[in-house]
């Protein structure tokens, strides 16, 4: 087979797998802080979690915490507690939580919020400091809070 | 012992052994200048109206490396002071409509000394919150006929630079009460209103967290004693407002302009957090 055919039948293969189904911002259910059911239908994947972690751009997480599983993070902040053995501490499920908003688990806590859409104050286009236009869509998709949680599952003392 | 516990103990050991968080310094800033030595206040009890929050303040300038902290011990190598040398020359320029200089009416830069400490203030005849930008504005435009200054123009932040440098050594004292007392009041909600996607507030990385680090910043209180600051990241000179607009663009959130009816209040009140602080003239940051 050539190659142009085997990425054919892949993108075949793709187009036929059901659609992933994702939970919605507003729909997310939390009890205690935590959120049981899984965001995205599609399993959490640790090494995209990671990279979500460490950019700028995305999760950013090492700006506040701490995590030695990432040496080669530079500059990793300690607003927050070092993520160092985190899933011996919380199970799954608070995990979800913390990640989607930690703030119904940490009362007033300086941790921002990444699957929520709504209730900001002069919420802005990223970091352009003008005005959002519309709704804004959350820090990170579903799939990447499930990828965020996978890695944190790694994380054991 | 609680799991917790164990966290947060295996926590500090880390932070030991692996990573290099410098502390907040203990240095004195004592600059070498024209005149000789001069010693600043950076570390002085907090003013009464926030000792709920915070019982020191802190210059900014604590917070900073070893080298940077050095630039701002001497004249001579502190490049903040090229630009106090601009703004000098603007002062003396017959730049006005009909050839007026800033000299002509006030004489010397040094007639300005302590204004720095005790801006903004609401002005006794207009009751307008002045800050200094406006003061020069006033003048720039009506007693000069010029166009106004932007608020962030070079021209603009080396003249404020120059007024500042007067101010010196000098103690800050801004008033907060009377007719500022409702200015004052609308920036400290500011302070303590969480903007933007990131839903943080001033005090979120400047009472709450000052001394810790987010990413490579090590995070000061936030005081502005030292503005207008030479930014070496920038090359150039960073005023009081620009900071605040940089500062809330970090949040996520759509910002106030500088110049601001809003960010005017937020420099009053911010201004006051710093009472008792020593001007510094144009201080270094990296
Ligand atoms: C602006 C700072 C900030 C950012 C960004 C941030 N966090 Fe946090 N996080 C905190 C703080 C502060 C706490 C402690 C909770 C509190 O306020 O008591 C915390 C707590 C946690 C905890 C619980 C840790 C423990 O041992 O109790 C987890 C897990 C966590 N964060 C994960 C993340 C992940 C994953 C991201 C990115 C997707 C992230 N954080 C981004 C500040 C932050
Ligand atoms: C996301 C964190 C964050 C928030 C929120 C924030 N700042 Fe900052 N701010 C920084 C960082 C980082 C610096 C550079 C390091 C330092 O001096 O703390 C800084 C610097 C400053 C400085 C310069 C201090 C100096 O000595 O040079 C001022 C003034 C300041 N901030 C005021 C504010 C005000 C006022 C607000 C609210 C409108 C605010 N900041 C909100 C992160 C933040």
């Amino acid at each position: 087979m050539t190659r142009q055919l085997i990425l054919a039948s892949l993108v075949a293969l793709y187009a036929a797998t059901p659609a992933v189904s994702e939970t919605a911002p507003k729909d997310v259910s939390y009890v205690d802080g935590a959120v049981v059911a899984a965001l995205s239908s599609a399993p959490g994947n640790a090494e995209s979690g990671a990279k979500v972690m460490a950019s700028r751009a995305q999760g950013n997480c090492v700006a506040c915490h701490q995590v030695s599983a990432m040496p080669t993070v530079s500059f990793q902040g300690n607003i927050g507690p070092a993520l160092d053995g985190v899933a011996s501490r919380y199970d799954a499920a608070q995990l979800r939580g913390i990640i989607a908003n930690a703030k119904m688990m940490f009362d007033g806590t300086v941790m921002p919020a990444f699957y929520k859409t709504t209730g900001y104050i002069r919420p802005g286009n990223a970091y352009t400091g003008k005005a959002a236009e519309g709704e804004l869509p959350p820090i990170l998709d579903a799939q990447q809070v499930e990828d965020v949680l996978a890695y944190l599952l790694t994380l054991k003392e | 012992m609680t799991k917790r516990l164990t966290g947060m103990m295996a926590a500090v050991v880390l932070a030991t052994s692996a990573t290099a968080w410098a502390e907040q310094a203990t240095d004195t800033l004592e600059i070498e200048t024209e005149n000789g030595a001069l010693t600043l206040l950076t570390e002085v009890p907090a003013p009464a109206h926030l000792q709920d929050a915070l019982d020191t303040i802190y210059s900014g300038w604590l917070f900073r490396e070893a080298d940077t902290r050095s630039m701002q011990k001497d004249d001579f190598d502190n490049p903040g002071m090229v630009f106090v040398d601009k703004g000098a020359d603007t002062w003396n320029a017959a730049m006005g409509a009909n050839g007026e200089s800033c000299a002509g009416c006030h004489n010397g830069p040094e007639s300005m000394a302590g204004l720095r400490t005790v801006t903004p203030r609401v002005d006794d005849k207009t009751g307008k919150l002045m800050i200094m930008e406006d003061y020069i504005n006033g003048c720039v435009t009506e007693r000069m006929g010029l166009k106004k200054w932007g608020t962030t123009s070079n021209t603009m932040k080396e003249m404020l630079a120059l007024i500042a440098h007067q101010s010196r050594g000098e103690i800050v004292n801004v008033a907060i009460d009377g007719a500022a007392a409702p200015f004052w009041k609308q920036g400290q909600e500011m302070y303590y209103t969480r903007y933007g996607q990131l839903e943080l507030s001033c005090a979120s990385c400047h009472e709450e967290n000052y001394g810790n680090y987010i990413r490579a910043d090590h995070l000061s209180q936030g005081q502005i004693n030292g503005m207008p600051t030479y930014r070496l990241k920038d090359a150039g000179l960073v005023s009081t407002q620009q900071r605040f607009k940089g500062c809330v663009r970090d949040t996520r959130a759509e910002t106030f302009n500088p110049g601001s009816d809003e960010f005017k209040a937020l420099e009053l009140y911010v201004a006051s957090r710093g009472n008792g602080l020593s001007v510094e003239g144009v201080s270094v940051r990296p």
